[in-house]
């Protein structure tokens, strides 16, 4: 009991973390694209925990609306329309590049693990409070990353909403039926 | 016992146990409660046989789902379809852990110092609503697909559409609340309502009515039930279940329209505050404790629910996009602009 | 923050709202309107460049601006107006192309603005978070152009290799900027010099970091290995669109690679420099060898500037004040080249299809020797031949390695210049020596926006060639920005 208490942070972490990469595992692994993504979706709250875990509840928050509530949402009702029963085998692995990408894939993998292993990371890691601060003012995290976001951090976040305008015309140019192309008028320039 | 335990452990434990139980059975009673009223709307008696005037129905209704045989389509995808209703109620019941119901009481003097009746209060608990209520559209697409039927799937298909379109104006109604409390945290936002002397609903009436439309449609009712609607789906996402599994779905539709009904409460009706708090004549109203101004205010919400199922017709699906994205998104937009700049102007 | 400290980014402001206008404009106006907005979009490029001038000029020396997220220096203003040209020059080009053709000119207009306001950021950001957002703005703008002619099978494979490369060419960028983050505790590029310079010795993961990022920019400025996207995207974008892509994109992903790596990792080039020497190497070996073969004037273009980031490259290695300038000045001048070079490949026709194949050209001498003197100098240009610009460009860049001690690698850029030529004078060959064999030789499409255009570019390019002194001047007042002076 009394190691419980002592570490709880700690074995709470081992907990979300395990769980967190078992789902991803998971989506991989799994061969109905439906279980892939509930696996995606047990991912997302993992990550979520581990975000009040470092005192991000601002971020636990939007993890779980945008990702859990919003785009896995999108995802399954796409899964569900073309309604993919199971992936066949082939198209799982790409048969013929698969000892190349294993190879490719572990090299990158071990080089990433050795430059984390051997290199430190400084940034605010040691200190929640980090995540609640801003220039010494204590806030909370809501109110820090607001703080951050629309002071500091304004001109990224007009160009991301910029960005996503793009995205959005984007989807809409490709996927738009139109009339005067439906008849094929003009089809021969280029 | 030592004091960290009782504080950390017995005292949750205790209120999670008393408020499900009054959660469910008040559920249970408003599935009583919407049949009579419908009833009366359509000049019929509604449920009388058991129990005086039929009050012992939901009890009895109760029992028979428990003891239903509890059937699985052959075809259907085993794990996921007992995993939809889980998926559902949980988010339904979880998200009653940070509604304030009523501010910290000694529970009529029984206790030496005031504690909060509800389970906790958070910095993001507004947020933490939305984020888990939105969770329990897993339950009702997951349903539809794993039991593999169609008209199942199409109520799935719909209810994902629907729940994922709404739930955008529905954030940006509830942003200019957050804008004028500046908290996320519910207790707060009443709390300003308190100081500010005025309920949310005067300043945010186009939040209000954008909030409710989509709260309606949220939770799959009436007149934007096209995710179960009866006369073209069968019963939609739900078609293929019964007994408890389907009593699960049915609980937890009832659990989110209380939920939409606090959440309206609490952000535009000054949640358990009496009206007028800062009229001191008015102070023989407090005669009432504010458990039940904020239960009133509840069942006033839930009271309109079913008014609206007894009144209007359901929408189609394109008329049901159509208000989302061109009407509701627009108008919720505009509101925030509005109500961000009467912030700023007035707050300075 | 005041509402006076948004006065230096009133350039961009202005072209978002205008590209926003545009957007709403093209739904009204349809397919008729194309050249009223295309006219519309040039119009406020214009007028973007003024304000460029007027307001986004630095005062003295570099100023952060906006949260430290953007620098005004002479290096952005130099870079934001060549790609402020390159969208003019590009969005003309499009005009009768676009017009031909039955698709719309709203969303067209407004998404090459709408990349030149990321273009525009990238050029003068100084925080990686606005450099990558900025850099997201432009790739995704382009990924669409590429893609527009949505019924032409090339046009969609040439968009979904671009869109998926480019996204994972920017998954890896952004776990270098995280780990860098990570490491160093900052994301604001002079907050990162200090903090490397102050290291006794480079931090493994911040080494990592760095080598991500570097991974990433190569990718995006298209360095061998990571060009595979290059030829396919720019045989399969509307031809236009493949004008744009070549230089725009390509001088801002430039200008962002200088901030980042002689800016910020400057402290750590010795660890670096080896990896850009052996990628600038192996660039200029390996696209100028596969541009022999190519007969597909498009996918030899793709190649050849696949070369040129090469050679542009050795600046960086060089990694001095020089290095840094005569990267400027071979971007300015590469894009006159190379947006002219496309102006002909958008006016060639052949049997009603675009003239596309190196045999279109034959003959073309005879029929329209002017056209085929334009067509020259580019091919000059772009193989470094004095007096056009494409020399001094080189010829600085050279300079730079060669001064930093990287005579092996200058060796190696003289000698696939040599080779370069071979590719080049095919076109020249065609033009001059050949008749067109068949009974339909290929035309050129009259079009005086178009030739107008390559007339500036002819004229741009023979200019500097001769008298690049006020341009090399220009290009030198940019040093001050990065502390290399």
């Amino acid at each position: 009991m009394a190691f419980l208490v002592a570490h709880f942070t700690q074995i709470v972490f081992y907990v979300l973390a395990l769980l967190a990469v078992l789902g991803g595992i998971g989506v991989v692994t799994f061969k109905n694209p439906v279980h892939s993504a509930l696996s995606l979706l047990g991912t997302f709250l993992m990550v979520a925990g581990l975000f009040v875990l470092r005192h991000a509840e601002f971020l636990a928050a939007v993890q779980v609306l945008v990702y859990a509530g919003g785009i896995m949402v999108l995802f399954l009702f796409v899964i569900m329309l073309v309604n993919v029963k199971k992936l066949q085998p082939e198209a799982v692995f790409l048969s013929a590049q698969a000892p190349m990408a294993v190879l490719a894939g572990v090299l990158v993998g071990a080089l990433v693990a050795f430059g984390l292993l051997a290199g430190k990371l400084a940034a605010a890691g040691g200190v929640p409070a980090a995540l609640q601060t801003v220039d010494g003012k204590v806030l909370g995290n809501t109110e820090a990353v607001g703080w951050l976001l629309y002071r500091q951090y304004l001109v990224p976040f007009e160009v991301v909403s910029v960005v996503l305008l793009v995205a959005m015309v984007g989807a809409i140019v490709f996927g738009l039926k139109s009339a005067s192309l439906d008849r094929g008028e003009g089809r021969a320039e280029r | 016992m030592d004091q960290p335990l009782i504080q950390f452990i017995v005292i949750p434990l205790v209120k999670i146990v008393v408020i499900l139980a009054v959660l469910l059975l008040i559920v249970a009673y408003l599935t009583f409660a919407e049949r009579k009223i419908l009833a009366y709307m359509q000049v019929r008696l509604g449920p009388n046989r058991v129990g005086p005037k039929g009050w012992l129905q939901p009890i009895a209704d109760a029992f028979k789902l428990l003891v239903k045989e509890d059937l699985v389509p052959a075809k259907a995808e085993k794990f996921v379809f007992m995993l939809a209703p889980g998926l559902i109620i949980i988010p339904a019941l979880l998200v009653w852990s940070v509604i304030p119901f009523a501010p910290d009481t000694t529970l009529f003097g029984l206790l030496k110092q005031p504690i909060p009746p509800y389970l906790t209060d958070i910095n993001i608990g507004l947020l933490f609503l939305l984020g888990v209520s939105g969770v329990g559209v897993y339950g009702v697409i997951l349903g539809g697909w794993s039991s593999n039927n169609k008209f199942s799937l199409m109520g799935g298909l719909r209810s994902a559409a629907q729940m994922v379109s709404y739930e955008v104006p529905m954030g940006f109604a509830v942003v200019s609340v957050i804008l004028m409390a500046g908290s996320l945290s519910l207790v707060r936002i009443v709390q300003a309502q308190q100081e500010a002397h005025l309920w949310f609903f005067v300043p945010g009436i186009l939040a209000l009515a954008i909030y409710f439309c989509c709260g309606v449609a949220e939770t799959n009712r009436n007149p934007f039930d096209l995710p179960e609607a009866e006369s073209e789906l069968v019963a939609g996402f739900h078609t293929e279940y019964s007994g408890m599994k389907f009593a699960l779905f049915f609980l937890a539709e009832y659990a989110n329209m209380l939920v939409i009904g606090s959440v309206v409460a609490l952000l535009f009706f000054g949640g358990w505050l009496r009206p007028f708090p800062s009229w001191g004549w008015l102070g023989f109203l407090d005669i009432i404790p504010p458990f039940f101004w904020f239960a009133g205010k509840v069942a006033v919400v839930i009271f309109i629910y079913m008014w609206f199922r007894g009144t209007f017709p359901r929408y189609r699906f394109d008329q049901l996009m159509h208000i989302g994205w061109k009407w509701l998104l627009p108008l919720s937009l505009a509101n925030v602009v509005i109500v961000a700049l009467g912030v700023l102007l007035l707050k300075g | 923050m005041s509402l006076s400290d948004f006065i230096p980014f009133v350039p961009e402001i202005f072209l978002a709202a205008a590209g926003l206008g545009i957007l709403l404009a093209g739904i009204t106006l349809g397919k008729k309107g194309v050249r009223t907005l295309i006219g519309s979009g040039v119009a406020a490029l214009i007028v973007t460049a003024v304000l460029v001038w007027v307001f986004g000029r630095p005062q003295g020396g570099p100023q952060v601006i906006l949260g430290g997220m953007l620098v005004l220096d002479n290096l952005a203003v130099f870079f934001k107006l060549i790609m402020i040209a390159a969208s003019i020059i590009a969005l003309i080009m499009s005009a009768g192309f676009l017009e031909r053709s039955p698709y719309g000119g709203g969303e067209y207009t407004s998404l090459v603005l709408f990349a030149t306001v990321g273009m525009m950021v990238m050029a003068s950001g100084a925080n990686l978070a606005s450099l990558y957002v900025g850099l997201e703005l432009m790739a995704l703008s382009v990924y669409i152009l590429v893609g527009y002619f949505k019924l032409e099978v090339k046009s969609n494979e040439a968009a979904v290799k671009y869109f998926v490369l480019g996204a994972l060419s920017s998954g890896i960028l952004v776990y270098g900027i995280s780990l860098v983050y990570g490491t160093l505790g900052t994301l604001d590029l002079r907050g990162i010099h200090q903090a490397l310079a102050g290291m006794a010795k480079l931090n493994w993961a911040a080494g990592l970091g760095i080598v991500l990022v570097g991974f990433g920019m190569l990718f995006k400025v298209a360095i061998v290995p990571f060009h595979v996207w290059t030829p396919d995207a720019y045989e399969g974008a509307p031809t236009p669109v493949t004008a744009f892509i070549s230089v725009g994109p390509k001088a801002a992903a430039f200008a962002m690679f200088l901030r980042i790596f002689l800016g910020a990792f400057e402290p750590n080039i010795a660890a670096w420099r080896t990896v850009m020497w052996v990628a600038a190497a192996a660039t200029m070996i390996f696209a100028n060898t596969a541009a022999l073969t190519q007969n597909n004037v498009k996918r030899m273009l793709a190649y050849s500037s696949i070369a040129h980031a090469g050679y542009a490259l050795m600046g960086i290695v060089a990694g001095t004040a020089m290095g840094l300038w005569s990267v400027m000045l071979y971007m300015l001048i590469y894009t006159f080249m190379n947006l002219g070079a496309f102006g002909f490949v958008i006016l060639l026709e052949s049997r009603g299809y675009a003239g596309e194949t190196i045999q279109d050209y034959a003959g073309l001498a005879k029929r329209h020797p002017a056209a085929a003197a334009g067509m020259l100098v580019f091919m000059l240009g772009l193989a470094g031949i004095p007096p056009t610009a494409g020399f001094m460009g080189k010829l600085y860049v050279f300079a730079a390695a060669v001064q930093a001690g990287y005579v092996g690698l200058t060796v190696i850029a003289v000698v696939m210049s040599a080779v370069s030529l071979f590719y080049y004078f095919r076109i020249v060959v065609q033009m001059y020596l050949h008749d067109g064999e068949e009974d339909e030789p290929a035309e050129l499409i009259r079009d005086r926006w178009v030739e107008a255009m390559i007339f500036v570019c002819v004229a741009a390019t023979l200019f500097i060639g001769v008298y690049p002194g006020p341009m090399v001047g220009w290009a030198r007042a940019g040093i001050s920005a990065l502390g290399l002076g």
